[in-house]
C-alpha cells in the first residue's frame, strides 16, 4: 500500500486509472447486459411488453390487433423473422410513407425488437428468427452461392448486390451493409416488393451460400476499384470524363510549344 | 495530252485557265506571313536550364528504369493467387510499374524533344503532283507496247479464261463466309420448347422438383423443365435452356383476374415464359406487391395478375403462358408446350 501510495504522483498514474476504469465498467456491463432474447424463449412477460410496445409503434397502421387495413399487410402469422428483419433494418416503424419503407438506424433497441417478434409471432406461427450458425458466411458455399445469385436475385440485386431501380420510385437496395441475418429474414419473408423464398424453393444451405457469396463481394474486386459495381454508368462517366480528359490534357500538353 | 503538246503555250486552255484563276484568288487573299521570327527557349539560352532539364529527362528515364524492375519484382513476390485482396494487389502492382515504365520513356522523350532538340522552324515546299509530259507520254507508249506485245487483243480464248478465273475466285471467301452466317437457317426452332405434356417443373439451377405445396403465396421460382444432368452439361442444354425458362409465382387465386387458358394455371400457382416478347431479354424483376413483372432491358412491365399483358414499355405481345398442373404425386408438371413461339416476334412467327 504504501508503495502504491508513493507512486500515486508517477505521470502514469492517470492513465493507468483510466485504464482500471475502463476495465471495470466493461466488465460490470458485460455481467449485467441483458442478453438477446430470440423467440424460442419468448415468455409471457415478453409478449406482454411487445404487445404494449406495438400499440404504441405500431398499431395506428396495422390496427390494434395486428389485423391490418387497406394498403397495410396484416402481420398475423407473418413470424418473429418478419418482424426482426423489418425493425432491425430500421424499415419499420416508418416515418413517412413513400414508394418503399426506407432503411434508417434502427429506433427499437434488441430487447425492444425482441419483444416485438415475440407478440407478433404469438399471434400466429411464421418464420422464426434464424440462428447465427445458420447465416454465418464463413460455413457458405461461395460459388453455389454465385450460382443461385445469378438466378434469383441478380436481375433486381445487380450482379454482385449493388442494388437496382424498379418501377415507380420503388427499388432493390444495395446489400453491401445489409447483415447476414437480415439478408437471409430478406430470402424467407419477402419484405415488400421481394418475392418470397421459401426454404423448398432455395434451402437453408442455399440461403448460406448466396449470403457467403454476398459478404465475400465486399472484399472489393479482383481488378481494383470497382466504382461502385454499377456497369456502363459509372465506368462509361469515368472512361469518357476522367479517361478522355486526361488523352486531351497530354495531347495538348505534347503540341505547345516549350518556353 | 497530246493535244495540250501540240497547241502553242499562249492559249492552252488549260493553263491560262490556272494563271487567271491564281491571280483573282490571290488578290482576296491576306498575304503570306511568313513564319514568326524564332523564340529561343529558356534551355537554349541559360546552360543551367539546359543541365536542369537534362537532369530531369535523365531522371525519368531511371524512372522508367525502375518501373520496370518494380514490376518484375512484383511479378515474382506477389503472385494472384489466395483471396481476392491479393489478386488485387497483384493488378495493382503490374499495372503501376507498367504504367511508371512506359510513361517514364514516354514522358522524357517527348520532354527531350521539346526542350533540348532544335527547334528551327524549316519550310519544305510541296511539288507539283503532275509529272512531266515527257514521263507520262513515256508511260503511255510503254503501255500500248506491253498490251501489242500480250496479244490479248488478237487472243480471245485467253481474254476469255483470264477473266473467268478473276471473276470466279472471290467465291472461295464469299461463299464460306455467307455459309456460316447464322449458322442454323431451321426456323421451325423456335416454335417448339422442350415442355412436353406430362414434364416436370424444376428449380434452376439445382434441378430439384416442385411440389405444388412448396409454392407459398408472394413466392417466385426460377424454373427449368426436368432434364438428366447429365443432358444439363451438354451443349444443346444452353440452347434448349434459353427457350424453356419459365418464371413460376403463387398467387392468391382470387387475385388472378385473367390468364390466357382456361385451366392452366394451378391453384393460384402460374407460369409464364421468361423471354421477353420485346427482344428476348430475360424478364425476371417480380414485385410481388403489384404482381408486375420487369424486364430489365428496356422497362417492358407485364401484370402477372392478368394474364401477363403489357402494362408499360416496348414490349407488344403478353408472356405466353406455359399451361401446368400437377400429377399424382404432387409435382408440378406442364399441361403442354407452349401455345405459341416465345420471345421476340420474327417474320415467320404464325405461319
Amino acid at each position: 500500500m504504501k508503495a502504491l501510495a508513493a507512486r500515486r504522483h508517477h505521470r502514469f498514474a492517470p492513465a493507468v486509472l483510466l485504464l482500471l476504469a475502463l476495465l471495470v465498467t466493461g466488465g460490470v456491463y458485460a455481467a449485467l447486459a441483458p442478453s438477446p432474447a430470440s423467440a424460442d424463449t419468448a415468455s409471457t412477460a415478453d409478449i406482454e411488453t411487445g404487445k404494449k410496445l406495438f400499440q404504441a409503434n405500431c398499431a395506428t397502421c396495422h390496427g390494434a390487433n395486428a389485423e391490418g387495413s387497406p394498403g397495410v399487410p396484416s402481420l398475423v402469422g407473418v413470424g418473429a423473422a418478419a418482424v426482426d428483419f423489418q425493425v432491425s433494418s430500421g424499415r419499420m416503424p416508418m416515418q413517412m410513407s413513400g414508394p418503399q419503407a426506407i432503411s434508417k438506424p434502427r429506433q427499437m433497441d434488441e430487447e425492444q425488437t425482441a419483444a416485438l417478434a415475440a407478440y407478433v409471432s404469438s399471434l400466429g406461427a411464421g418464420p422464426a428468427i434464424p440462428t447465427d450458425a445458420q447465416v454465418d458466411p464463413a460455413d457458405g458455399d461461395i460459388a453455389n452461392g454465385m450460382a443461385l445469385f445469378r438466378t434469383n436475385c441478380a436481375m433486381c440485386h445487380n450482379a454482385v448486390g449493388a442494388g437496382g431501380a424498379l418501377s415507380e420510385g420503388k427499388f432493390a437496395p444495395a446489400l453491401w451493409e445489409t447483415t447476414p441475418r437480415n439478408i437471409y429474414q430478406a430470402m424467407l419473408t419477402g419484405p415488400q416488393s421481394m418475392p418470397v423464398f421459401n426454404d423448398a424453393n432455395v434451402t437453408p444451405e442455399e440461403k448460406q451460400d448466396i449470403i457467403a457469396f454476398l459478404v465475400d463481394q465486399r472484399e472489393g474486386s479482383a481488378g481494383g476499384n470497382a466504382l461502385g459495381g454499377l456497369g456502363p454508368v459509372s465506368e462509361g462517366l469515368w472512361g469518357w470524363a476522367v479517361g478522355m480528359g486526361v488523352l486531351i490534357g497530354a495531347a495538348v500538353w505534347i503540341g505547345a510549344k516549350s518556353s | 495530252m497530246s493535244e495540250n503538246k501540240n497547241t502553242p503555250a499562249g492559249t492552252s486552255h488549260e493553263v491560262t485557265a490556272t494563271e487567271r484563276n491564281t491571280d483573282v484568288v490571290h488578290a482576296e487573299r491576306f498575304t503570306d506571313p511568313g513564319l514568326h521570327p524564332h523564340k529561343l527557349r529558356l534551355a537554349d539560352t541559360d546552360p543551367q536550364a539546359a543541365k536542369r532539364t537534362e537532369r530531369i529527362v535523365t531522371l525519368l528515364f531511371v524512372l522508367s528504369v525502375l518501373g520496370t524492375i518494380g514490376t518484375l519484382v512484383a511479378y515474382v513476390a506477389v503472385p494472384p493467387e489466395g483471396p481476392t485482396s491479393s489478386v488485387r494487389l497483384s493488378t495493382l502492382l503490374l499495372g503501376l510499374g507498367l504504367a511508371v515504365s512506359l510513361l517514364g520513356i514516354g514522358i522524357a522523350g517527348i520532354h527531350w524533344a521539346k526542350t533540348l532538340m532544335s527547334d528551327h522552324e524549316m519550310v519544305q515546299e510541296r511539288h507539283p503532283m503532275r509529272s512531266s509530259d515527257e514521263t507520262r507520254d513515256g508511260a503511255v507508249a510503254d503501255l500500248n507496247v506491253g498490251i501489242a506485245e500480250s496479244g490479248i487483243g488478237r487472243r480471245g480464248l485467253l481474254k476469255g479464261a483470264f477473266i473467268s478465273a478473276l471473276a470466279l475466285f472471290p467465291l472461295t471467301i464469299a461463299v464460306p463466309l455467307i455459309g456460316s452466317v447464322g449458322g442454323d437457317w431451321n426456323i421451325s426452332k423456335f416454335k417448339h420448347t422442350l415442355w412436353k405434356t406430362g414434364m416436370r417443373l424444376a428449380i434452376d439451377p439445382s434441378g430439384r422438383l416442385i411440389k405444388a405445396a412448396d409454392v407459398t403465396v408472394g413466392s417466385v421460382f426460377h424454373v427449368i423443365p426436368d432434364v438428366t444432368q447429365e443432358y444439363r452439361e451438354s451443349h444443346e442444354w444452353i440452347t434448349e435452356k434459353s427457350k424453356a425458362v419459365v418464371l413460376l409465382v403463387r398467387l392468391k387465386p382470387e387475385d388472378i383476374t385473367s390468364e390466357q387458358g382456361e385451366g392452366w394455371s394451378y391453384d393460384g400457382i402460374i407460369a409464364f415464359s421468361k423471354i421477353c416478347t420485346h427482344v428476348g431479354c430475360p424478364v425476371a424483376l417480380y414485385e410481388q406487391q403489384t404482381h408486375h413483372l420487369l424486364c430489365p432491358c428496356h422497362q417492358s412491365t407485364f401484370d402477372v395478375a392478368n394474364g401477363a399483358k403489357v402494362v408499360f414499355g416496348p414490349a407488344n405481345r403478353p408472356l405466353p403462358q406455359l399451361p401446368i398442373t400437377v400429377d399424382d404425386e404432387g409435382y408440378l408438371v406442364a399441361q403442354d408446350d407452349f401455345a405459341e413461339p416465345i420471345g421476340p416476334s420474327y417474320w415467320e412467327r404464325l405461319k
